[in-house]
């Protein structure tokens, strides 16, 4: 805990670690590393799609913007569906690997060369 | 198709103490929304899949019968592959939405630790006793995830834990609490009021505010009661006490106390005693204290009402318990399990309410369904977190009551 007059470091702070240990999920702790740069990076890429969004919003409806404009921003409701849409739509395209095994834990297909066989006998 | 997509985090209602977020803060908090939502909707399902379609017929190939505890289903799945990763995700949204809460409440915290100073110096709404303590079962982890728990500081005085919590709940709750994540407390609101139209309790104690969401509504419904909200958090109270005076909300007084020790009021004081997603957060021992001391300050006549998930019974297929138990486990929820295990009629009939005193009612999160959605439940079941719960409650029998019974 840093003095009360201390100036904080925020970004270091905002880091710290919930007490209680973490449970790894996969046998690599490498791929429990990894998941948490890619959704990172997912979110900061979703927030970078919502910020271009915003400039050409702005720019459409006033020809010119300033970072204050940006900053102040508040989609209405119809352009909140719309940018809600668009962040479901990405969110699908990243999670699309997860989404298809969901998909083919249903379907339960054979391996390829059970196909491979049968086509080569039928 | 659009009552799919959660708002967007400006529909929040910005009260005076909410930290204010950047565009980009805001945009983070989409994501999660949109992220959460798809992990329990469009992917969550694949949890069900897999046990159904090769962890549970594995488990009868080596075990030659079914799992007969939902340790045994969580054992078995924690094995699975889909799980796993499907629960890394899971952890690293928690884990994100806490990072991405503290980097918007500490940038501005010196601001947010002068506003609050100001307005509990002048709105005497906030009482802290420094001899309570965070209790040993909110201290032995951070619950939630969320670093420092309810209590802890990053310096002196400041209300860092309490704003990170408002800040953050709307991505966790995929925005279906409603524009001040009061959801809940709306929702009890409602139900009391067309249980009993006529009632006007005087004096109402929420034990476990954390920063009020759920109790200011109740302030707010009733103006002519007293709400005294109780918690052992002084950092969150801090927040909470200035959060309710910056939303104009004067009947409604912060004080620091443990339930587990209520001797400052008198036996019979309130006419109504609330808990709202609190009982979970306790200990065994806490969970009985807790409540006899609930029914000692309760009026006879007065009302006992506690909001939760819906407890573990036999009827609740065991693959359902242990999806509702994930938290417990892999988001730093250590009384969850056990408490939803109990027999929670029991426990309150051990602590004084009788059985035939006691009711189960079903309530489901208020929200302006003009700007917020309603929570995705129907046929996407979010195993504990869609916003509908059960409120278990008493109406605490007059002595006359008490002797026919007895
Ligand atoms: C899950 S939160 C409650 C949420 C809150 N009721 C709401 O509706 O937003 C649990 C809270 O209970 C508090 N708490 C834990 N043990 C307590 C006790 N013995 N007495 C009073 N408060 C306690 C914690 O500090 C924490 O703020």
């Amino acid at each position: 805990m840093s003095a009360p007059d201390a100036p904080l470091d925020w970004v270091e702070l905002s880091g710290r670690r919930a007490k209680g240990r973490r449970p790894d999920y996969f046998d690599n702790p490498a791929l429990d590393r990894l998941y948490s740069t890619v959704f990172a990076l997912a979110a900061e890429v979703s927030a970078l799609r919502e910020r271009q969004d915003t400039i050409e919003r702005l720019l459409d409806a006033k020809g010119t913007l300033s970072r204050a404009d940006i900053e102040a921003y508040e989609p209405d409701r119809a352009a909140g569906e719309e940018r809600g849409l668009a962040t479901r739509a990405y969110v699908a395209r990243i999670m699309r690997g997860f989404q298809q095994e969901v998909e083919a834990l249903e379907a339960s297909d054979p391996p390829i060369m059970d196909v491979v066989e049968r086509l080569s006998r039928e | 198709m659009a009552k799919d997509l959660p708002p967007p985090y400006t529909a929040l209602t910005r009260h005076e103490m909410m930290p204010r977020v950047t565009h980009d803060e805001a945009a983070r908090f989409n994501f999660l929304t949109h992220f959460n939502r798809y992990l329990s909707g469009t992917i969550g399902a694949g949890n069900k899949l897999a046990y159904e379609k090769r962890v549970l017929p594995a488990f009868r190939a080596e075990h030659g019968r079914d799992p007969e505890h939902r340790y045994e289903v969580r054992d078995a799945m924690n094995r699975d592959a889909w799980h796993r990763m499907w629960s890394a995700l899971k952890r690293n949204s928690m884990e994100m939405r806490q990072h991405f809460g503290r980097q918007v409440v500490l940038r501005q915290l010196d601001e947010l630790d002068a506003m609050a100073r100001q307005y509990n110096e002048h709105s005497g709404q906030l009482e802290l006793d420094p001899a309570i303590e965070q209790p040993h079962y909110q201290t032995a982890v951070d619950i939630h995830c969320q670093p420092g728990g309810y209590h802890g500081e990053e310096r002196p005085g400041d209300v860092t834990v309490g704003a990170n919590y408002d800040v953050g709940l709307f991505a966790t709750t995929g925005g279906a609490l409603g524009g001040l994540n009061d959801g809940g407390g709306q929702a009890v609101v409602n139900w009391v009021k067309a249980e009993r139209p006529d009632w006007s309790p005087k004096r109402i104690l929420d034990i476990g505010c954390t920063i009020g969401h759920n109790a200011v509504p109740i302030a707010q419904a009733f103006p002519d009661a007293e709400v005294i909200a109780i918690d052992t958090a002084a950092a969150s109270l801090r927040y909470g006490a200035a959060r309710a005076a910056a939303m104009g909300v004067r009947n409604i007084r912060f004080v620091q106390a443990s339930g587990e020790d209520l001797a400052r009021w008198t036996d019979g004081h309130f006419d109504w005693v609330q808990t709202t997603m609190f009982l979970h957060e306790l200990s065994t021992k806490a969970m009985p204290r807790i409540l006899a001391e609930a029914h000692r300050v309760l009026a006879p006549g007065g009302l006992i009402l506690h909001i939760e998930q819906p407890q573990y019974s036999d009827a609740m297929p065991l693959f359902e318990q242990f999806m509702r138990d994930w938290d417990a486990f892999n988001n730093n929820e250590p009384f969850w399990s056990a408490m939803h295990g109990q027999d929670l009629k029991q426990v309150m009939a051990d602590a004084g309410f009788p059985q035939d005193a006691q009711f189960v009612a079903g309530v489901r999160a208020v929200v302006d369904p003009a700007i917020f959605p309603p929570s995705p439940d129907e046929g996407k079941e979010d195993y504990g977190r869609a916003a509908i719960w059960n409120a278990y409650g008493a109406w605490k029998p007059l002595a006359a009551e008490t002797q026919v019974a007895a």
